[in-house]
């Protein structure tokens, strides 16, 4: 019994000191969303190659992936990031608001709003386009079953939603009424609402659920990558939204671990011209003018709308679409 | 096949109760046979096909890479402090309830059973409530630079929650069955307290003890559901092997994640012919006290 306890005190003890002691060495902590996966498998080993060519420290990026949403409430719950990098300003903003370990005004500390590249939504449907899906208009067709996540735990769900919000919004000229009603079909459509971008895609690519995948373009472009071009058809819409994922120093974080140059490097390295091949190789479009207009002919191109044209701005949108009772839960309610 | 030796062989053939012809029977019997393999047998033979898709050399490779090692290394953590824990109290509480009569003993019965009824997301999101930046301890935990959600700690606190009743609930019943006669009897003769636990109780229990404990184990390394609400899914530091099969699983990594669920697959197979085992033994021994 004694040598019982004495082995489990151990334990606990040891285990509270390997915690301590991961994160007293040089390692950074990046909390990002579902689809950048693999853009930061191999970002991670070019930052740490330049760092140690810089410095000659070898250090370590840790990562984990979620809904952005989700983990924005990681971070604001004491998920100990160093840098965060998600899909959208609302959920840093979020973390910033609640739990004060970012500054308000992050989003000028980095060039480009502190999104070092870009992306937008796209539709993904099966080899020769079976339900003939061309535009936002064929998602609200009886009989077309349309995979998207869910709009309060994921970001790129809510690029989704405002994707679909802006296209209706100009086609009913503004008519809110009926643009409300436009997105009530659309998500009558929705089979399944998973908590993360890359849950959904997973569900109509592996699991063969639906017929049009709502997705993040870089999203749709990795999935042809793995999957190959014969068994899926990218549809380009009419219009579609510049999603802007922003990066930011988790600051009172960074501090404490005493890693914040190595964090802020972390992120600047992503505007420079290997990082921002490396976003390309990934599908998502660079910020970079210049590596813009040597990648042009990889993106097709779609007319964009921001954020603010039909939202007025991220904080109005969460509060007026996504907030508990919002249009969203309204939406969603009449299935 | 096996029908006819067994009723050649049984010393007395017990008649038919049933009425139902033969072709029933058969029929019933091999509804039943194909329910199991389609729901049970099937997908653990597709786990480790999938795993093998690509060859023993991916396989390995899958297994032993830095990310699925610090997997394994963190369940059998998780597993090694939950365990020995578990039976300290299991052995406490079962012994309380079955050989005392006390005031509050229900409220300790149901206490005991509360992570069987509780969801396991639930069990993970209260201790994000108590552990979390937000919650009650958060702050002063992150002024002493203490973790315990999103690192090691509490991976085995969420582990430990979910698999409390298992010992407890296999200890009870044998405990109550076996009355405290004997203890009794130890202690008139003598005995002291500790003596009477590890010469008179602890011989009494040990197979149900064991057979709670391989049961606790399994269920301390399959876990998934509470573990994910505290893990944070930080790559080679709070990931399970649970939580590595769905990070694999998301990352098109279908093989890797089948071959790391084969692991998994792998101890249910140890734990269920160990279970058998034991039962066994526990079927011997209970016949054993009926004939004295």
């Amino acid at each position: 019994m004694k040598f019982n306890t004495g082995l489990t005190a151990g334990l606990l003890i040891l285990g509270l000191v390997c915690t301590r002691h991961a994160l007293a060495e040089q390692t950074i902590l990046n909390v990002s969303y579902d689809p950048t996966r693999e853009l930061y498998e191999e970002y991670n080993r070019e930052f740490i190659r330049h760092w140690q060519e810089k410095t000659g420290e070898k250090i370590t990026v840790r990562q984990s992936h979620g809904g952005s949403g989700k983990q924005a409430r990681a971070v604001i719950d004491g998920i100990p990031a160093d840098v965060v990098t998600l899909a959208l300003a609302h959920d840093i903003d979020a973390i910033s608001k609640q739990s004060g370990l970012i500054p308000a005004d992050w989003q000028q500390h980095l060039p480009n709003n502190s999104s070092p590249y870009l992306s937008t939504i796209v539709l993904l449907v099966r080899k020769d386009n079976p339900k003939g899906i061309r535009d936002w208009d064929d998602l609200i067709k009886p009989g077309v079953a349309v995979i998207t996540p869910n709009p309060k735990t994921s970001g790129g769900a809510r690029w989704n939603y405002l994707a679909a919000w802006g296209f209706a919004l100009k086609k009913y000229e503004g008519d809110e009424a009926k643009a409300q009603a436009f997105l009530t079909r659309l998500y009558r459509n929705v089979p399944i609402l998973d908590s993360g971008a890359r849950g959904s895609t997973i569900n109509f690519i592996q699991r063969g659920i639906g017929d049009v995948l709502i997705s993040w373009e870089n999203e749709a472009f990795l999935a042809l990558r793995e999957y190959g071009q014969e068994k899926f058809e990218i549809i380009i819409p009419s219009i579609s939204i510049l999603a802007e994922p922003p990066v930011t120093i988790v600051d009172k974080n960074a501090d404490k671990h005493g890693v914040r140059n190595i964090a802020r490097a972390y992120l600047e390295h992503l505007y420079s011209k290997a990082g921002q091949e490396i976003a390309v190789r990934n599908f998502y479009r660079p910020s970079d003018p210049e590596i813009a207009r040597k990648y042009a002919h990889q993106f097709p191109t779609v007319n964009l709308f921001t954020v603010n044209e039909v939202a007025g701005n991220w904080q109005l949108a969460q509060h007026i679409h996504f907030s508990d009772g919002g249009l969203f839960d309204k939406i969603y309610e009449y299935q | 096949m096996t029908a006819i030796p067994l009723s050649q062989t049984s010393p007395a053939p017990h008649k038919v109760v049933t009425q139902e012809s033969p072709q029933v029977r058969r029929i019933l019997i091999l509804l039943a046979l194909s329910f199991l393999s389609l729901f049970l047998l099937l997908p653990l033979v597709a786990v480790f096909f999938e795993a093998l898709r690509k060859g023993w050399e991916v396989y390995f490779v899958a297994i032993t890479e830095p990310d699925a090692l610090a997997a394994i290394r963190l369940t059998l953590i998780a597993a090694a402090i939950a365990i020995p824990l578990n039976l300290l109290f299991g052995i406490a509480a079962a012994w309380t309830i079955a050989k005392f009569e006390f005031r509050g003993k229900s409220i300790l019965t149901s206490l005991i059973d509360l992570p069987f009824s509780v969801s396991p997301v639930v069990a993970g999101l209260i201790y994000v409530l108590i552990f979390g930046l937000q919650g009650w301890a958060g702050p002063w935990l992150r002024e002493h630079d203490l973790s315990v959600i999103f690192a090691v700690p509490g991976i085995v606190l969420a582990t430990i929650f979910v698999t409390v009743p298992f010992i407890a609930r296999e200890l009870i019943p044998l405990m109550q069955a076996q009355g405290s006669e004997e203890e009794e009897a130890a202690i008139i003769l003598g005995a002291s307290g500790w003596q009477t636990l590890w010469y008179v109780t602890l011989p009494n229990i040990k197979w149900g003890l064991l057979y709670g404990t391989i049961l606790c184990n399994a269920r301390a390394m399959g876990e998934f559901g509470a573990v994910s609400v505290v893990s944070g899914h930080i790559r080679g530091l709070t990931n399970t092997l649970s939580l590595h099969v769905e990070i694999l699983y998301n990352e098109y990594n279908f093989v890797a994640a089948f071959a790391v669920a084969s692991l998994l697959a792998l101890l249910a197979l140890v734990t269920l012919a160990l279970k058998t085992l034991v039962e066994a033994k526990v079927a011997q021994q209970a016949s054993r006290g009926n004939h004295s």
